[in-house]
């Protein structure tokens, strides 16, 4: 009788302790690893395994960090790069998901265009390039039309297959209340795959972060890919390694904002399980 | 006005399979109809047709009202707040406040005032059916199919779900066309039991109850309609020696082959 009663007691402040301890070490394993492989990088270094021209020691990645920052140009290639990326992305979503909305209710169109978006979402995207050039020269254009083609055919199939698996009995409930035509299809088709388009905004920004590296690298005279050819071009590794730094940031700190949209309320549904 | 629905000579089919054989039916205002048959014999189908939702083959159907539907499960938009959703309802009602004072009524009806503003996945399965029958109970409905509705939750939600329907329909009186595989929720809840035949289905058999509702499982009333289900859909005991109904196969015996056949009820 006594330890049933004093079980209880002992039990909730020890789980407390247990689950702060759990969530500090949670933050820690991830910090833990990554200073464990800048240590390997300062034991390779100091070890002289590399001549330093191809692997930079972090203290020289350090140093150009500081001089890419203060010259500005780091910024303004960020800034490039966001750019054509917002700008290949949106006109690729704005396009995309109605295009998928569209293929999805329409069985007929689906087995007339699920073939061809196929071969494309196959073909990878740097296959554009000689035609981007020749299509849109040099300067934003090309790389936002390679950020489209990249993502593009991922976007419009994902919101179709979406659609296409809509229960039907959300269609039976939007007749009983008189659903139709333009209102069923943003009442009732579009919140219905909202989460799965999240998803799939989230998988194919990550194809256009991958993409407009390569695409940067012809045709532009700026941005996070034209940063790194320009440090290959110079022998400059050690900046280099600073534009691959801030690719690797940045595209883990937008997945992260684009994660958020699935906390959105309207949306919750479709992520539990 | 005589009729809510009118059935006349409603045949129905899909491919080369009928489903539907020449139904004549009439349900009248006020009326609460119960569906019972063997599963698969066409009363989805039906309540289908009668929803508008899919057209017969042949014959007519005559509907005076406003129809809504109850599905088993899953007809919440998970888009939408409880609120949201029964707000579904009240979109024929052009007055806001009068929108806002009948969400409010109907929230309180089914005592759920404290979750407007959750989501259908965060609310139990009781829960999210008084939803639905809040939904299809809100503005100016007329006629209610239920297609199993309470089937999908657990045995004593099911039986609060009937006496929560009962005294729902006694605030707010509907025609009702209520399909089920449950007998005894069928005697409970119905004013005339069809007892559909296989497929293609045709009404086999009609039951007038009019004891007063709510009615207990224990009624006698409820006793006598649920015998006379059970035995027309040969799920009684037909005193044949052997203690079991005629439709079912005595496994204890050590019956070396099982006919399928014999497990069908109502051949």
């Amino acid at each position: 009788m006594m330890r049933m009663e004093t079980l209880p007691q002992q039990l909730a402040p020890v789980s407390t302790t247990f689950w702060k301890a759990r969530s500090f070490f949670r933050l820690l394993l991830p910090v833990a690893v990554i200073a464990g492989l800048l240590a390997a990088w300062y034991l390779i270094c100091a070890l002289n395994l590399f001549p330093a021209y191809a692997l930079p020691s972090p203290d020289a990645v350090w140093k150009s960090l500081q001089e890419e920052l203060l010259a500005g140009r780091l910024v303004n290639d960020v800034i490039a790069s966001l750019w054509r990326v917002a700008i290949g992305f949106v006109i690729s979503a704005v396009l995309g998901i109605p295009a998928g909305l569209w293929l999805g209710q329409h069985l007929s169109a689906r087995q007339a265009f699920v073939p061809v978006l196929n071969f494309f979402r196959f073909l990878s995207p740097l296959a554009w390039i000689p035609f981007a050039i020749l299509w849109f020269h040099i300067g934003d254009k090309p790389a936002v039309f390679l950020i489209f083609m990249a993502t593009f055919f991922p976007l419009a199939l994902a919101t179709m297959s979406a659609v296409a698996q809509i229960p039907a009995i959300y269609f039976r409930v939007a007749h009983d209340y008189h659903y139709k035509g333009i209102e069923l299809l943003t009442k009732v088709t579009f919140p219905a795959v909202l989460p799965q388009v999240i998803t799939a905004l989230r998988v194919s920004y990550g194809i256009a972060w991958v993409v407009i590296v390569a695409a940067e690298m012809v045709g532009c005279q700026d941005g996070l890919g034209y940063g790194i050819w320009e440090a290959r071009n110079g022998l400059r590794l050690d900046s280099a390694v600073c534009y691959m730094i801030m690719i690797g940031l940045l595209g883990m700190g937008i997945d992260r904002f684009l994660a958020q949209l699935t906390k959105l309320p309207k949306v919750r549904w479709g992520y539990e399980s | 006005m005589k009729n809510r629905i009118l059935l006349e000579g409603v045949s129905h089919g899909y491919g080369a399979v009928p489903v539907l054989k020449n139904l004549h039916l009439s349900i009248y205002p006020g009326e609460v109809v119960v569906l019972v048959g063997p599963s698969g014999c066409g009363k989805t189908t039906l309540l289908n047709l009668l929803s508008g939702y899919i057209k017969p083959l042949s014959g007519s159907i005559t509907r005076n009202g406003i129809i809504r539907t109850v599905y088993q499960k899953d007809g919440l938009f998970p888009w939408l707040t409880v609120a949201e959703n029964i707000g579904l309802g009240l979109r024929s009602l052009s007055n806001k406040t009068r929108r806002e004072n009948e969400l409010r009524e109907l929230l309180h009806l089914i005592r759920l005032e404290g979750f407007s503003q959750h989501y259908p996945h965060q609310l139990s399965g009781g829960m999210r059916q008084r939803v639905e029958l809040a939904r299809v109970l809100a503005g100016d409905s007329d006629i209610l199919l239920m297609d199993e509705p309470f089937c999908a939750l657990d045995y004593q939600t099911r039986m609060q779900m009937r006496w929560e329907l009962v005294r729902l329909l006694q605030k707010r009186p509907r025609t009702v066309v209520f399909v089920t595989h449950d007998i005894e929720e069928a005697a409970q809840l119905a004013d005339r039991v069809l007892v559909l035949s296989h497929r293609p289905a045709t009404i086999c058999r009609e039951l007038l109850i009019d004891s007063p509702r709510p009615r207990n499982g224990t009624d006698p009333g409820v006793v006598d309609a649920m015998k006379e289900i059970f035995s027309e859909l040969g799920l009684q005991a037909a005193g044949n020696g052997d203690g079991y109904p005629k439709g079912v196969v005595d496994f204890s015996q050590g019956h070396e082959e099982v006919q399928i056949d014999q497990l069908v009820v109502n051949e």
